[in-house]
């Protein structure tokens, strides 16, 4: 007869015509609740598990399963070589690596490839030795380039399974609830993290600083945690963050920045309640200097800034000048100061960022967006992966994201970098389709992509030097003259992906 | 101009390059190239630094360049400087460059 406490009879019917079954116990049901009562403030009832190596044994990783991290803590990240000498000491092989990011610190990595713990990457960026190791030709599976809207897509539909995310967080509390901006290792917004966080079979937190439950306001929540492993430190704050990106005094950059600024003024999109983003580049930053200058002095307020915060964008948002921050990724001491302060910086994750499949991500209602390039053909296809030399050495980040979903996508860049041209017959790596870039902007003249004719005669009115993107690319090679060819060999390293998941090229390996 | 000591001019800066020029006897140009940019620009660097030490009759020098990215007028202005200096040459006829 019916298991019920107060022996009331429950017919089969009723369990059938709702699908359900019968009541069998209060605690059999539900793993995760205590069944001995107590005192609840002792942390007791925790998910901390002592060491990384018994973390990954309760996760069940094995051959050929798909990790992830992220990047939040850049240059300072300790986590992601710290949990891989583990696993590779485990003798786990065959792993999927699946990281928002990769640094100039990871290039333990190497050696973990050589050992076949790790087979297969994919990765916004790569850089440093592990970068020079792949374009060598270092791995039997070329890595996968993603942009951090393209990344979100792939986790989100499943491209991209995660069987055990491993995510540093500078603190969180014994059940799982973390946060960003306090702690020793502060790296404010932990928007890359929350995508694995959600989507990720196992979640583990790797943490250094146990803070009191609840640990409110929190990014990454308890209901998605398994399991939590305090380590003596995820980040070197250093390498985090520096302390507020400095404006640089290169006068190439100023120039560039101030030209940048004026045609953000002139664009026709520079009107109040305007959006932007810039980045972290010292020419882009100093764009955001000098509008700063014409939004005083024509009385314009932008509504809100977007992306990668620094602190140059805090100021203008405590000065009121940008209303709202929508923050993914915080760049330095300024902005993570700034993302637990204010009201209206706000975390937002990788998806709500620059998802393309989603039902709405923020690169869609930007109206103008300024980014960097390592190299730009006449087409306007921009390389922000690989170096002239024909070397992997950098992201591709929300470039590709941004510069479609802005109304007005801008390009900064010097001419020329040390002897590299910039502006080139042909690229090495196409990260950003030509067709969604608007204007270039060097130190020896601006061009506007021909598809937006009305943005070439509004900045011609402003006096701006706009010349054919052809000169451009011709002034460059009678300065830096013409480079012999970069021999590559048939072996792809690298595959890029473009944010809907189509491939849009590949990377050769460099010939020694 | 003969060779009578080592002369450095330049420096490590992106975009410069530090050339040290010292005596090799009589072995010829010997030229020790360092270039962030060595494969795209090594064959032009050599032949820039050859063809400026010819114009100044040197025939017989060590050219150590540490190449960070400079453009050839750059590179000759250096390598000029660092071999007025190796010759120990303190007046410079300025017209003549």
């Amino acid at each position: 007869m019916p298991d019920n406490p107060v022996n009331h009879e429950i017919p089969d019917e009723i369990l059938s015509a709702f699908d359900r079954k019968l009541f069998s116990g209060a605690y059999s049901n539900t793993p995760h609740i205590r069944i001995d009562k107590g005192n609840r403030s002792l942390p007791r009832l925790n998910k901390i598990v002592d060491t990384i190596e018994q973390v990954v044994i309760k996760t069940g990783l094995s051959d050929g399963m798909t990790i992830s991290f992220h990047h939040h803590f850049r240059g300072g990240d300790k986590v992601i070589n710290m949990v891989m000498d583990v696993i590779s000491h485990m003798g786990i092989k065959n792993l999927t690596l699946a990281a928002s990011s990769l640094t100039t610190v990871h290039s333990p990595l190497v050696g973990h490839i050589k050992s076949g713990t790790i087979s297969r990457i994919c990765t916004s960026g790569i850089r440093g030795e592990l970068a020079d190791e792949i374009s060598a030709g270092l791995m039997d599976h070329p890595i996968l380039i993603h942009s951090h809207g393209g990344r979100a897509r792939a986790i989100e539909t499943g491209k991209i399974k995660i069987d055990v995310a491993f995510l540093g967080v500078p603190t969180c509390d014994v059940y799982g609830n973390a946060n960003g901006y306090t702690g020793a290792s502060a790296c404010g917004s932990l928007g890359y993290a929350k995508v694995d966080a959600h989507f990720a079979r196992k979640v583990v937190l790797i943490t250094d600083t146990i803070a009191e439950y609840p640990n409110t306001p929190f990014s990454i929540h308890q209901d998605q945690v398994d399991y939590i492993v305090v380590v003596d430190q995820v980040g070197d704050p250093k390498g985090i963050s520096s302390g507020a990106t400095r404006l640089t005094k290169n006068p190439r950059d100023i120039l560039i920045g101030s030209l940048a600024a004026k045609v953000i003024a002139c664009s026709g999109y520079f009107e109040d309640g305007f959006s932007l983003q810039t980045g972290s580049g010292g020419a882009s930053l100093v764009t955001t200097k000098f509008l700063r200058e014409y939004m005083e002095q024509q009385n314009i307020r932008a509504n809100w800034a977007l992306g990668g915060i620094t602190a140059q964008m805090v100021k203008l948002h405590e000065d009121g000048l940008i209303k709202r921050l929508l923050d993914v990724q915080s760049f330095d001491q300024e902005a993570i100061r700034s993302i637990g302060e204010n009201r209206y910086h706000s975390e937002i994750d990788a998806s709500y960022y620059a998802n393309p499949l989603n039902k709405g991500c923020a690169v869609n209602k930007i109206n103008v967006v300024v980014l960097s390039a390592l190299e730009i053909d006449t087409e306007f296809n921009v390389n922000v992966l690989t170096g002239s030399d024909g070397v992997l050495r950098g992201a591709s980040g929300g470039h590709s994201d941004t510069a479609i979903g802005s109304g007005l996508s801008i390009v900064v860049a010097p001419l020329i970098r040390g002897r590299s041209a910039t502006v080139v017959d042909q690229i090495k790596t196409v990260i950003t389709p030509g067709s969604t870039i608007d204007v270039l902007v060097t130190d020896r003249g601006i061009a506007v992509n021909p598809r937006r004719p009305q943005v070439a005669e509004q900045l011609r009115r402003c006096k701006l030097p706009v010349i054919p993107i052809s000169e451009l690319k011709e002034k460059a090679q009678k300065l830096a003259g013409v480079p012999e060819p970069i021999i590559f060999e048939k072996k792809i390293v690298a595959v890029v992906e473009y944010r809907d998941g189509t491939i849009l090229d590949v990377v050769r390996q460099v010939q020694a | 101009m003969r060779i009578v000591k080592t002369g450095t001019a330049g420096t490590l800066e992106s975009s410069d390059v530090m050339i040290t020029v010292r005596s090799n006897g009589t072995d010829g140009v010997q030229i020790a190239l360092q270039s962030i940019v060595e494969k795209q620009f090594g064959k032009q660097i050599r032949a820039t630094i050859e063809d400026t030490l010819k114009s100044m009759s040197i025939d017989h020098a060590y050219i150590d360049v540490k190449d960070q990215g400079a453009l050839d007028c750059a590179i000759t202005a250096r390598l000029v400087s660092a071999v007025y200096r190796a010759a120990g040459i303190e007046k410079i006829d300025w017209e003549a460059l």
